[in-house]
């Protein structure tokens, strides 16, 4: 029990947050952490020692909260691979470039509001690829391996995820003045 | 190289140790074409800005109220 309370508050915060990215909701987030640390803890005996126990939680937390997504969203499919057909993203329009400073543009809770509504504007499948990989920094096997998804299929979503988000994130970051001649010159064209 | 090409090499690039210079044929294009550059500036900045903000912080409290939960029911478990 010991052991497994020091897991409990190794890993909580990565739990709540990867569970608060999907469901976009505090108590569905708070159900998910008890309810993945109950199963893992079911099993925990099968983990002991192992280096993989983290990716496991992680696959758990995201199962549940593809889970209470689903519920909450009633009559509605909410799966990894819900969305992700988009061709949004997939070549860049707003070639704007950004402030040199944009985190100088804006107060911290202002700032957090603005990532936090963008990276809900994604579909759920590239959300979490997101979130895995480069704010959780699982490697592309890991997330993977958690997702149950092909490497292939886990780097195309992190690529269009990455792009969707610096397309939108463009809105709030570009050069307001000073940045017109070189905007203009950016917009000179795709090859 | 074609903006599609390079694009479809951002990943490796976005993760590729700073340090290690990039590809001659990669250099070669983000030195000719303003949009590859720009694209790849903000999306490194796009990753480090994420990275870098706490958006669901866990507050103490409600931290401490999920360790009982969890630990109460594992005991009946
Ligand atoms: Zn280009």
């Amino acid at each position: 029990m010991a052991a497994f309370e020091k897991l409990v508050r190794q890993y909580d915060r990565q739990v709540f947050r990867i569970a608060q990215h999907i469901v976009q909701n505090r108590e569905d987030a708070e159900d998910v952490v008890q309810d993945a640390f109950l199963k893992a803890y079911e099993k925990l005996d099968q983990f002991q020692g192992n280096s993989k126990f983290y990716t496991w939680l992680v696959r758990i937390a995201v199962n549940e909260s593809l889970m209470r997504l689903r519920k909450r969203r009633t009559g509605r499919m909410v799966s990894i691979d819900e969305d992700v057909e988009t061709e949004e993203g997939s070549m860049p329009r707003d070639l704007a470039d950004w402030s040199p400073d944009p985190e100088a543009l804006y107060g911290q809770s202002e700032m957090a509001d603005i990532l936090r509504r963008t990276i809900q504007g994604l579909p759920p499948g590239f959300r979490v690829v997101f979130v895995l990989r480069d704010v959780e920094g699982l490697s592309t096997e890991e997330t993977a391996e958690t997702l149950g998804l092909s490497i292939p299929a886990v780097k195309s979503r992190l690529l269009r995820a990455r792009l969707q988000l610096r397309e939108r994130l463009s809105r709030y970051f570009k050069k307001r003045s000073g940045g017109r001649a070189r905007e203009k010159q950016a917009q000179g064209g795709v090859k | 190289m074609t903006c599609t090409e390079f694009l479809a090499q951002l990943d490796e690039m976005l993760d590729q140790d700073a340090a290690i210079p990039l590809r001659a044929d990669l250099q070669e294009h983000l030195r000719t074409c303003e949009h590859c550059e720009i694209t790849l500036n903000t999306t490194r900045k796009t990753i480090q800005i994420y990275r870098s903000h706490e958006l669901y912080e866990l507050p103490d409290d409600l931290r401490e109220r999920l360790h009982k939960a969890i630990l109460a029911k594992c005991r009946k478990c």
